[in-house]
């Protein structure tokens, strides 16, 4: 018998999981409760906090002070917000309408040339994010992919000025996190009874009927969970609005980096940290609400 | 497919209910997207001229260049420490985690556990590195590399664990009982019955965990000082000094590598997913 394990199952399950306290606790959870609290306290120039309590860094968000001290609304940060906003909504939308027909595609293959459709899709999603903006840079750039055969068959004369573009952000978004759309919403449509299909056939209704009326509603849970997966990540983005927007047209990922790394304004970045966790943790309700709601729904209708 | 079976009226084929036209070439259409862009990086790696969009021949010269650069060289050394720790480590921790949140029944806390387990998932990766950051300038904790080390066994936790408890979940537990029957001890049955079954589901995980921490970009540039640069880092500033076929040739082998190890990781759980059918 190994007698240096506990034998009491409660210890023992514990003792399983302290590991992982430990290391996400005090290396996760611990550091974003500091950075709550860095948010709240007075900049140090030269990096770092001066522990004062000061709400300066949140005030800073959508006022500054005047010459004489008066506190006026400047909008710049708050259009920064609403921009990283708007642009991962654009993503998301696309990222929708371009996976869904895909993930309901692989659901009518045959199970192995699913499996092969599958690893196609997430093949791309395991490979380094950075290098796949990077490529579009060389597609979208002066005299690139695009531009160079235009330019030389004379159809444009000048270049069209695609990078540095919130299209080129939203395009470099789009195409980092397009698998993470597609995968919930096949995880979904792959239990889908295709008898129900055939019965709604059947009864003569149309098939623009058969896509609204059924295939959307039943997977709905995976459009919702792809695009959460899709919409927090543009939200925290930072390499594509750096790579293609030039670091010019920043985003909230990009206003945060540089809050750390070059304007030394440690409580404004931990302050529009918190923002963006807000969000999430809103989102993430907003979930879990749903999906109780739903399976609640599903058991009322069960019985 | 079975548009063979789909009876022709007036040559147009009448499709089989629930499919619909142009879903093919959608298909095709994402895929072309999902690839154009790696495709194109891989082919101007080939190319002879120092500007990366001007085609002057096919050549293998800035592999070579790659190749002799000592600062590539350190940062790939210093990519594959961390990713082995982390691997390790991360495996290891998210191992005995998966056994508990998959065998130990229902307990309080459980639903805590597994939220914390996949915290770094939910997190947006901005907010981890800043987070980071900020904890170990508190702290005054400077160990250059091994900071890169802490952070990447953070989030490379959740990584491991997902394959780790599918296979716990999947598995029969009719052998480990036998075993118990038979009057193995507990650790015997672990160690000769669950550890090798289990087996395939380490392995995966740890190939992700391999992956994810060879290609982070974010929380690595943020919590790295001098001297510990990996690779991503390295090609970033590449990039920002200004294009060169070189970042296609350096990227190009990344790409590979990770395209090799997550093959090999379907290749794994495919064949694993055969056996527990059979």
């Amino acid at each position: 018998m190994s007698s240096w394990l506990p034998t009491n199952p409660s210890s023992r399950r514990w003792l399983g999981l302290a590991p992982t306290y430990l290391v996400i606790g005090i290396f996760m959870l611990f550091p974003m409760i500091i950075m709550g609290t860095y948010s709240f306290m007075e900049a140090n120039p030269y990096g770092g906090v001066k522990p004062v309590f000061s709400t300066a860094a949140y005030i800073q968000l959508a006022w500054e002070y005047d010459l004489d001290n008066t506190l006026i609304f400047n909008p710049g940060y708050l259009k920064i917000i609403w921009r990283s906003i708007e642009l991962s909504v654009m993503a998301t939308v696309i990222c929708l309408i371009f996976g869904f027909p895909v993930a309901y595609y692989i659901t009518l293959q045959p199970e192995n040339r699913r499996n092969f459709y599958i690893y196609l899709i997430t093949i791309p999603f395991w490979t380094n994010l950075l290098i796949r903006t990077f490529a579009w840079i060389i597609i979208l750039g002066r005299n690139g992919v695009i531009e160079l055969p235009l330019l030389s068959l004379g159809i444009i004369e000048k270049s069209l000025g695609m990078m540095y573009s919130d299209g080129a952000i939203a395009i470099g978004l789009t195409y980092s996190y397009l698998p993470l759309m597609v995968l919930p919403i096949y995880a979904s449509l792959e239990k889908l009874d295709f008898r129900l299909l055939e019965a709604a056939s059947d009864l003569y209704a149309s098939r623009l009927a058969i896509m609204t009326k059924i295939v959307i509603p039943l997977s709905k849970p995976g459009i919702i969970a792809g695009c959460i997966l899709v919409f927090i990540p543009c939200l925290g983005a930072f390499i594509a609005p750096n790579l293609l927007g030039g670091g010019k047209k920043l985003m909230l990922g990009s206003l945060v980096q540089f809050q750390f790394a070059s304007a030394r304004n440690w409580p404004f970045g931990s302050a529009l940290s918190m923002l963006m966790l807000a969000v999430v943790v809103i989102v993430l309700i907003l979930y879990a609400r749903g999906a109780k709601k739903s399976t609640a729904g599903e058991k009322a209708t069960e019985s | 497919m079975s548009d063979k079976l789909s009876p022709s009226t007036k040559g147009r084929k009448i499709l089989p209910v629930g499919h619909y036209r142009g879903l093919g070439v959608w298909n095709v259409a994402f895929l072309f997207f999902l690839y154009m862009p790696i495709a194109v990086l891989i082919f101007y790696s080939f190319n002879a001229n120092r500007m990366v969009m001007l085609w002057g021949g096919f050549s293998f010269k800035w592999y070579i260049k790659a190749f002799n650069n000592t600062a590539i060289q350190d940062a790939v050394i210093n990519s594959l420490i961390v990713a082995f720790f982390a691997t390790v480590l991360s495996t290891a921790i998210a191992t005995v985690g998966a056994l508990v949140l998959a065998r130990g029944g229902n307990f309080r806390g459980k639903t805590m556990s597994l939220g914390l387990i996949t915290l770094p998932l939910m997190v947006p990766e901005i907010v981890t590195a800043v987070a980071m950051l900020i904890f170990f300038a508190a702290i005054g904790l400077n160990w250059g590399l091994g900071n890169v080390i802490i952070a990447h066994v953070t989030f490379c936790i959740p990584f491991a664990f997902m394959p780790i408890r599918a296979r716990l979940e999947g598995m029969d537990t009719t052998l480990e009982q036998a075993s118990r029957d038979l009057y193995a001890s507990e650790w015997e049955t672990f160690r000769f019955i669950t550890v090798p079954l289990l087996m395939p589901g380490i392995i995966a995980g740890a190939m992700l965990a391999f992956v994810i921490s060879m290609d982070d970009f974010i929380i690595t540039l943020m919590v790295s000082g001098a001297g510990s640069t990996t690779l991503p880092v390295y090609i970033y500033s590449m990039i920002r000094r200004g294009l060169s076929p070189e970042i296609n040739a350096v990227s190009t082998l990344l790409l590979l590598f990770s395209i090799t190890i997550v093959t090999a990781y379907w290749v794994v759980s495919k064949k694993t997913q055969t056996k527990t059918v059979h």
